[in-house]
């Protein structure tokens, strides 16, 4: 209990400053040691031991699909068995889901920034903090022991009764894993909504918040609400495998469509845990590489909220063609385009915040920008998929792939490593080399484009997703689609190395490089394990960019 | 041959599917572009140290701004958007809704083939043969998994669930051959789990049908297996159990015991075959004792079939 004390004793006003004088000056040199690292507290070394572990989930989950763009480039089926395959597709869809698109923002950026930017010392639960990181490794590594040791064929959706009665698969190993890793998610879901409620700085009144915080708050709500959900679908699975409880299998007197209904409850609203991060960290991106406001401030924070809320009411939009009645596919037609609106809004703030800006452009605004890009192309493909009658020719075919990794890996991926370039210089102290990172961040554009556009093409020709061999006629696109993936494995490597030698020979990093507003940038880079030297006062609204005009060359320091 | 764009039209929906497609690309592409145009527009204007003026109180400057545009791309997007909703729903509607005069096929989809059965009881594997012109019903179960029936010249897919019936239906109007796709994921050998949908001119079909005579048509195979398995021992014309007699039932109103009533389709019949407690006719004891396990699904379809034929008749079934 007395790290909460502590903790929001920090962002309450009048309360003293009980750092001591001779405190480490920052917190990658406070302790040393392994231990020091492990049972650390600090949401700051929290962060990183996150985003180790993520990074080293994001290449394993490539590595599947790199098999999988090798397999298609021909039509047969002659690089892996059928069995392989489907096992391939099920671990790169696991992994890149739950242990790296969920995890990836809020875990790792928003762990490390969401409390330095209200200007709190920690999370409100450091310790529950550390406990959500454990059960995320414990339950991920388990599930990934369980898929390289005999592999699960299910796809990342389990359906049922395949899942239940007729795979021969680990299903049970991966059902327990990701049960566990879904706690990770509730947990550090709830230290945010609490960490944002109760430990925001005098002045940081919640219209004064960055975009990225609300953004946080909300992906936090959601996977406090949605995640449970998740939990109870997968024990249920667990019960009916195990004990032949017929909930979802017809032949013992269940429904599988049911099982579509609560895991769609989650899942959808899981993409938005996937994307509402990334739109957070783009709309610092854009302020500060345009140097103007966010065009609309509240509206952009409505915005997330009205995403976050209708986000709820659409998971039926995965199952227009699946046995639902005619009646709900109208319903849930109609909500899909209703979620459409704010994120349109949003891609048109975006757009209308580069207006009389001073636009420098530098790494984190290309990746932002990219991220603009794609997901307008991936949010327009979404309306194909929610108007109705097309969906039944699209659902289920490559076009939805293409549609779903614009928006995850063109958006979500694109604005993660967007964010991580912004912050590096806070987070390690060090400063990259700025035209490698451009470079990698143009190659990953084109790459992803060569990669996923032509599965959209794929998709409308009527070529069927989980497919381990394709009829002839598809093979050009598919050499295409596979012949694009090469550039884009070759420019996710790219940042490793850069950043990686930035890490030991990179010129150390001013406290604010980029002259960006925010709290997280009025401390020292990297800050010390208390954050801030004084709690601070805030006074003015964020992306307080006009008075500084005339600041042009973002690479000098202020100090 | 490359598949680049759409494959053939060859179903009397596929044309306004394709219509509904192209508008829906055109008006979000021109979106997209102005969107592109109006970022790389700014991007190069506004790029810093260009002579580009810009405003003194940037602020003030969007405030102004946001209240003549945000309300606009706030609504016509919505218009747009309730547009291609409206229009997508209806089509949706008019593959919900089947003619009354579908000639109707039987599909059992199983790990990893399609079973068809024609009404005069031709069965085919992998293969749908069909006469062009004529709307087809299709009424699909699942022997093991969920598998879905994907024609993509006829822009149509259902899924197909075990234990229950889905249906589709489309008229054909083109000959030729055309890819048959699961389009579900159901397990190891989905990839292969295809075929081939013929569509023939009728005078080809009626010749193709006759060279396939099967021994006898489903409604009699139907009426063998009443007897077979027992049925006719209570709602024969000769029984002494008090049983639903089913003559003139198929596609009526049923009355149930619970106060509720159910329309006597394809689901009904076979879930009173298999779960006969579920939904008991009022008036009559639940003393049917349930099938599950005992029938397979080939066997039920064509005892629905049989069931079926008795619609217009008010005779006992013998």
């Amino acid at each position: 209990m007395s790290s909460v004390v502590d903790g929001i004793g920090a962002g309450i006003p009048g309360s003293r400053d009980t750092r001591r004088s001779d405190a480490p000056s920052s917190y990658l040199t406070d302790g040393m040691s392994i231990g020091s690292w492990l049972a650390t507290h600090d949401h700051k070394r929290i962060a990183i031991l996150y985003a180790i572990t993520i990074t080293a989930f994001f290449f394993i989950g490539g590595a599947a699909a790199t098999l999988i763009r090798l397999e298609l480039a021909t039509p047969a089926g002659d690089l892996v068995r059928a069995e392989t395959y489907n096992k391939l597709f099920t671990m790169h869809g696991v992994i890149m889901v739950w242990f790296f698109l969920i995890p990836s923002i809020p875990a790792t950026l928003g762990n490390f920034l969401v409390p330095l930017m209200i200007g709190a010392r920690d999370l409100a639960f450091p310790r529950l903090n550390l406990t959500s990181f454990y059960l995320y490794v414990g339950g991920a590594v388990f599930t990934l022991a369980a898929m390289i040791a005999g592999g699960v064929d299910t796809g990342w959706t389990f359906y049922a009764p395949f899942s239940t009665l007729f795979s021969n698969t680990h299903v049970l190993y991966v059902l327990a894993g990701v049960f566990v890793v879904g706690f990770s998610s509730i947990l550090t879901g709830l230290n945010i909504i609490v960490t944002v409620h109760k430990m925001r700085a005098p002045g940081m009144t919640w219209f004064r918040l960055p975009l990225f915080v609300w953004a946080q708050y909300a992906t936090s709500a959601i996977l406090v609400l949605a995640t449970p959900v998740l939990a109870m679908t997968l024990v249920l699975l667990t019960v009916e495998r195990v004990f032949g409880i017929g909930i979802f299998d017809p032949a013992l007197g269940g429904d599988p469509l049911l099982f579509q209904h609560l895991f769609w409850f989650y899942s959808h609203p899981a993409v938005y845990i996937m994307v509402l991060p990334a739109m957070g960290v783009v709309s610092e991106l854009v302020a500060n590489g345009a140097r103007n406001p966010v065009f609309g401030y509240k509206t952009m924070a409505f915005a997330i909220i009205a995403i976050a809320v209708i986000g709820f009411l659409v998971w039926g939009h995965h199952m227009f063609v699946s046995g639902q009645s005619m009646y709900a596919g109208i319903v849930f037609s109609f909500m899909s385009f209703l979620v459409a609106i704010p994120s349109a809004v949003k891609v048109f703030n975006w757009t209308a915040t580069l207006w009389h800006g001073r636009i420098v452009y530098t790494a984190p605004m290309l990746y932002a920008l990219g991220f603009v890009g794609l997901f307008t192309i991936g949010g327009m493909t979404g309306l194909f998929l929610a108007a109705l009658a097309l969906d039944v020719h699209l659902t289920d075919t490559y076009f939805v792939i293409a549609h779903f990794h614009y928006i995850m890996v063109g958006g979500t991926v694109s604005a993660y490593l967007g964010g991580v370039h912004f912050w590096w210089p806070k987070i390690t102290g060090r400063l990259y080399s700025d035209r490698w990172a451009r470079f990698a961040a143009v190659l990953l554009f084109v790459g992803f484009n060569f990669t996923f556009f032509p599965q959209y093409l794929l998709g409308i020709a009527g070529m069927p997703r989980r497919y381990h061999e394709y009829p002839p006629e598809f093979q050009t696109l598919n050499v295409l689609s596979s012949a694009g993936a090469l550039v884009l494995a070759l420019g996710y490597l790219l940042p490793l190395l850069y950043l990686g030698w930035s890490l030991f020979r990179g010129p150390r990093a001013p406290a604010n490089p980029w002259h960006a507003t925010g709290l997280e940038w009025q401390t020292t880079s990297p800050p010390p394990t208390h954050n801030f030297a004084s709690t601070p006062v805030v006074t003015a609204p964020p992306y307080a960019y006009v008075p500084m005009r005339d600041v042009v060359d973002a690479r000098e320091g202020t100090q | 041959m490359i598949a680049i764009g759409l494959p053939p039209e060859a179903s009397t929906i596929a044309p306004r599917v394709d219509l509904l497609l192209y508008v829906v690309t055109a008006v979000t592409g021109l979106v997209a572009i102005a969107i592109f145009v109006t970022m790389i527009v700014f991007g190069i204007r506004y790029r810093a140290g260009s002579p580009a003026p810009r405003a003194d109180d940037i602020p003030a400057l969007q405030a102004r701004a946001r209240r003549r545009v945000e309300t606009a791309w706030t609504l016509i997007p919505l218009a747009l958007f309730i547009a291609s909703f409206a229009w997508a729903a209806r089509l949706y509607m008019v593959r919900g809704t089947p003619p009354a005069n579908a000639i109707e096929l039987f599909v059992v989809a199983k790990q990893w083939m399609w079973k068809l059965q024609h009404p005069g009881g031709q069965r085919e594997i992998d293969e749908m043969h069909i006469p062009r012109g004529q709307p087809i019903r299709l009424v699909m179960t699942s022997q093991d998994v969920i598998h879905s029936f994907f024609v993509p010249a006829f822009r149509l897919k259902q899924d197909i669930l075990p234990g229950r019936y889905t249906e589709m239906w489309f008229t054909a109007t083109k000959t030729g051959r055309f890819h048959l796709f699961c389009a579900e994921y159901c397990g190891t050998d989905h990839a292969r789990m295809g075929g081939d949908v013929v569509v023939m001119e009728p005078a080809e079909f009626a010749r193709w049908l006759a060279a396939h005579p099967a021994a006898e048509n489903m409604a009699s195979r139907g009426a063998d297996l009443f007897r077979h398995y027992g049925c006719s021992g209570c709602h024969g014309a000769n029984a002494s159990v008090h049983a639903p007699n089913l003559a003139g039932l198929f596609g009526k109103p049923v009355p149930l015991s619970n106060g509720t009533t159910v329309v006597a389709d394809e689901r009904y019949v076979r879930d009173s075959i298999l779960l006969p407690e579920r939904e008991v006719a009022a008036g009559y004891a639940p003393i049917m004792p349930s099938f599950a396990g005992q029938i397979s699904e080939d066997d039920i379809i064509d005892l629905i079939a049989y069931i079926k034929s008795l619609a217009d008749t008010r005779e006992h079934p013998k």
